[in-house]
């Protein structure tokens, strides 16, 4: 086994990460545009990430496959982002949310990179705020918050039911002022590929011009991956179509180990699955549990004839509903934090009081908060999530209430890191929700956006220093090395490979298999059986795959369908890597649950003396079984406890 | 339901297209309209035939990338949404319906459905941010602004980039776009030190990249799926001209320094 040295700084808690910054090398302004780094993925933290190196002074290369690098995923999240600011003077601290991040994560997260996250929270509403992110306000001018999933106090900051959007134009328009200056050359419509190794160190990526098909290279003296989770390794997904794990899966096979690659985590408010034609799910965002209350019929009667389209759920009497978050936790109610919401909805549906044509559904009821509030004011608060809402299911929920079912959202895996983010291959880093580090086995809302920029705006540009001052006298690569020219070759022969299959079945239909494999056996809810079949049944797939995968079209011009069948190609091999953790995880924590571990009430069951570990995965081959490797968690300064939402 | 769709299909840049008729049966009326594209494409690829190429990613409005001229309409013939916000049950068994790409000489056709809109990215490098770097930064509440400011602010800044908006124009203008974005920074207090400099340099690229003018039709406005109102371009006039009578452009100064 490797040993894994997470880098974490010594001392206190609070004085780890001013005592890194006050200690770690620096590159000075001179050397500083003599480095390039290249920056794949343009998202919260790759464009932030991007922005912030060009402005030190390095020279930056930036990657995305959209047209825009304004269409980044992160585009699409809506709830907000935290910070510990205690505008509200509730109660709220660094340390709170230090704390609350740890216990929503199941402690499975390493203290130290959670407390560096708390602490850079403010620095980046500040800077939101100067670039001209219009948020939230109260009439007096000053921020407004909310509460959100999961947290007793109000520390989320919101742009409407848009705030991904507007964060995210805020980190392009600091992007685009970087490419205006000619710091950061901008290469959009381009995939990766691949990285190259030179010496054992991450120097350059092989990328795939999407409009001419042409294969190129790219050298620099540190390679940044943010190329986002691979929650699309399900199919149904409220990822975006084109998100993907090529660029992390890439690394893996060259050497950077995954963390946790089983942790997923399922969002609780999702429009429900209407057919087999569906391309994608969508998120409501989770800011509708403020005001909305969960239900299902106490019945299974009401329920059966609700399916059936014989009754409505307004029709159904206030003593018949059952408010299940609420029963079971009553401290928390319709606020416990995601996995616990949504497993409790997909309990409900199991146990046959599920509504919607299809059963797998609960309601989101606004009629209370509408009585109390008056329906301008619920309007004002949801009314685009409504109409988005009203659009793909041609029901009003200011009248019915609205179905939600869980779905797959955000993958808390992803490539190990340690405290500088920084992989273990020498020179590559992981960062936003590429790498593993923050959110142990769940993610609270409103902290995937508060990672992905403290990671790009606040602790790569001083962690990567620390390398890079080192990288001084390597003189700019070349792309001629021998390196270079191999893992081209490989690259371009995997594509050719995949044209030549010429075999029967579209990529799609591959897709969507290994998503129904993933979905019943490595979904919200495991099992040993379940996982080692799964683990069959991929392998078998994947297969299949390579002798029967139908693509059209040429490799020199845009071709959607091999773009498709080599993230699929991917997903093949990642999602038994899924199954194995799952497998060896014999616990239930945050948003891994496995059936033969709960307590008697149906609560998760976690295992700290055995398991309290990072899970990080070695490549060993293609044809050989991943090494695990672990790193222990140490929890020394917060008291490990089981997580109570009652 | 079954429908005819009339495609246009173009190879590359620099090929000639043409409208190419494809028929698709028993479509659900709950499935959305790239869904509908979707299965086009996967009956296509079944048959060997090269599949629709278009641009699209989040499927939930947001992203942008959707850009599907339907029935002669940027996104469809429904308000306030993008293409792949669209159902099917907006149309009817046996319809035709006619499927573009978005067509302005400074979005040239990739391919098929797909335009380059890098031009777009030019403007926003042109001048569409605030100056400030990484850090350093005041705090967030040191500076209130009125809410009213805010909101009017956001509604701007709900500018997806989608270029329905060039479409929609007969003239191919990107006005809408270029005075979101210019009314975003100007009505709060972090954009006004560059608020000159910045509607000149923006104004100046959506000129040089051969979008046409304005003419006060307000077509993009109606298209618009985020409903971006056409009183920003009023704004941006008057940013515009202000700029043009009352300030000077200093020269970046030499750095000081013993």
């Amino acid at each position: 086994m490797t040993e894994l040295n997470s880098k974490i700084p010594k001392g206190q808690l609070a004085e780890k990460w001013t005592n890194y910054k006050a200690h770690t090398n620096l590159v000075n302004p001179a050397n500083k545009r003599r480095l390039d780094v290249i920056v794949v993925g343009t998202g919260l933290a790759g464009a932030s990430a991007a922005a912030s190196l060009a402005e030190l002074g390095f020279k930056v290369k930036n990657f995305c496959y959209q047209d825009s690098p304004r269409r980044a995923h992160s585009i699409a999240a809506q709830g907000g982002i935290n910070a510990a600011k205690n505008y509200q003077n509730d109660g709220d601290s660094v340390y709170r949310l230090f704390y609350d991040t740890i216990k929503g994560g199941d402690y499975r997260a390493r203290e130290a990179n959670v407390y560096r996250l708390a602490e850079v929270s403010n620095a980046i509403i500040d800077q939101c705020v100067a670039q001209g992110v219009p948020f939230a306000r109260e009439y007096g001018g000053l921020l407004d918050n909310r509460s959100f999933g999961g947290a007793q106090v109000s520390r989320t900051f919101y742009a409407r039911g848009q705030t991904g959007q507007q964060l995210l134009l805020g980190a392009y328009s600091a992007l685009s002022r970087q490419v205006k200056k000619g710091n950061v050359e901008l290469y959009t419509r381009h995939e990766m590929l691949d990285v190259v190794l030179v010496e054992g160190r991450a120097r350059g990526i092989i990328v795939r011009d999407m409009v001419t098909g042409a294969i190129e290279r790219y050298a620099a003296h540190a390679v940044v991956l943010a190329t986002g989770g691979y929650g699309n390794v399900f199919f149904l997904s409220t990822n975006a179509m084109g998100s993907n794990a090529t660029a992390i899966w890439k690394a893996f096979k060259r050497g950077a180990f995954f963390g946790n690659p089983s942790f997923t985590q399922i969002h609780p408010t999702c429009i429900p699955v209407h057919g087999d034609f569906q391309s994608k799910l969508t998120l409501m965002s989770e800011s509708l549990r403020n005001d909305g209350r969960i239900w299902v019929p106490k019945n299974k009667e009401d329920a059966e004839k609700i399916r059936q389209g014989k009754l409505q759920p307004t029709q159904i009497k206030e003593e018949d509903r059952d408010y299940y978050l609420e029963r079971r936790y009553p401290a928390f109610g319709n606020l416990v934090p995601r996995d616990v919401a949504s497993r409790a909805a997909k309990e409900r549906c199991d146990a046959g009081y599920g509504v919607g044509d299809t059963g797998l559904a609960v309601y989101l009821d606004f009629s209370d908060a509408i009585n109390r509030l008056g329906k301008n004011v619920i309007e004002a608060r949801y009314g685009n999530l409504f109409q988005m809402y009203e659009k793909i299911v041609d029901e009003n929920p200011y009248e019915t209430p609205m179905m939600i079912y869980p779905a797959v959202h955000y993958t808390m895996g992803g490539l190990w890191v340690d405290y500088e983010l920084m992989t273990t291959i020498p020179g590559l880093y992981a960062i936003g929700e590429a790498n593993f580090s923050d959110h142990g086995a769940n993610r609270l809302g409103a902290s995937a956006l508060m990672q992905g920029l403290a990671d790009g705006y606040f602790v790569l540009p001083y962690t990567i220093q620390n390398y890079l001052s080192d990288q001084i006298r390597v003189p700019k690569f070349s792309t001629d090395l021998p390196e270079f020219k191999q893992t081209e070759e490989e690259a371009a022969d995997r594509l050719r490979k995949l044209m030549e299959v010429k075999g029967k079945q579209t990529v799609d239909s591959f897709h969507k298999r290994l998503g129904h494999i993933m979905w019943e056996y490595v979904g919200m809810g495991r099992n040993e059986a379940g996982l080692k079949k799964a683990i069959v049944e991929i392998a078998k797939l994947r297969e299949e795959f390579w002798k029967d995968v139908k693509i059209t079209g040429g490799m020199n011009e845009i071709n959607p369908e091999l773009e498709k069948a080599g993230r699929v190609a991917d997903f093949l091999e990642l999602g038994e890597l899924m199954a194995r953790d799952a497998l060896i995880r014999n616990e239930s924590c945050g948003g891994h649950f496995r059936e033969e571990y709960q307590t008697p009430e149906g609560e998760a069951l976690r295992d700290d003396q055995n398991l309290m570990y990072v899970a990080a995965w070695e490549f060993t081959g293609d044809n050989t079984e991943p090494r695990l490797n672990k790193e222990a968690l140490d929890y020394e300064f917060v008291e490990v406890k089981q997580r109570n939402y009652k | 339901m079954d429908l005819t769709l009339k495609i246009w299909r173009q190879k590359n840049a620099t090929s000639k297209g043409k409208f190419v008729t494809y028929k698709v049966n028993g479509i659900s009326p709950n499935s959305s309209f790239l869904e509908m594209m979707d299965i086009l494409n996967e009956s296509l690829v079944v048959k060997g035939e090269d599949p629709v190429a278009f641009d699209h990613d989040c499927r939930e409005g947001i992203c942008g990338a959707c850009s599907m001229y339907i029935n002669g309409r940027p996104h469809g013939p429904d308000k306030a949404i993008t293409t792949c916000q669209l159902h099917m049950r907006r149309f009817k068994d046996g319809d035709t319906i006619v499927i573009e790409p978005w067509r302005a000489r400074p979005f040239p056709v990739l391919k098929d459905l797909i335009v380059d809109r890098t031009a777009f990215d030019k403007i926003i490098q042109a001048g569409g941010y605030i100056s400030v770097n990484t850090g350093g930064i005041p705090d967030a509440n040191a500076i209130p602004i009125p809410r009213a400011n805010a909101e009017l602010s956001m509604d701007a800044a709900a500018c997806i980039g989608c270029g329905a908006c060039v479409a929609a124009c007969k003239n191919a203008s990107a006005m809408l776009f270029v005075s979101a974005k210019v009314s975003q920074f100007a009505l709060l207090p972090q954009g006004k030190p560059e608020a000159a400099e910045r509607v000149q340099a923006m104004v100046a690229e959506m000129d040089r990249l051969g979008f046409g003018n304005c003419t006060n039709t307000g077509a993009c406005e109606a298209e618009c799926p985020k409903e971006i109102s056409i009183s920003n371009i009023a704004r941006m006039n008057r940013e515009f001209l202000s700029a043009k009578i009352g300030s000077q452009i200093p020269k970046e100064q030499a750095g000081g320094g013993a």
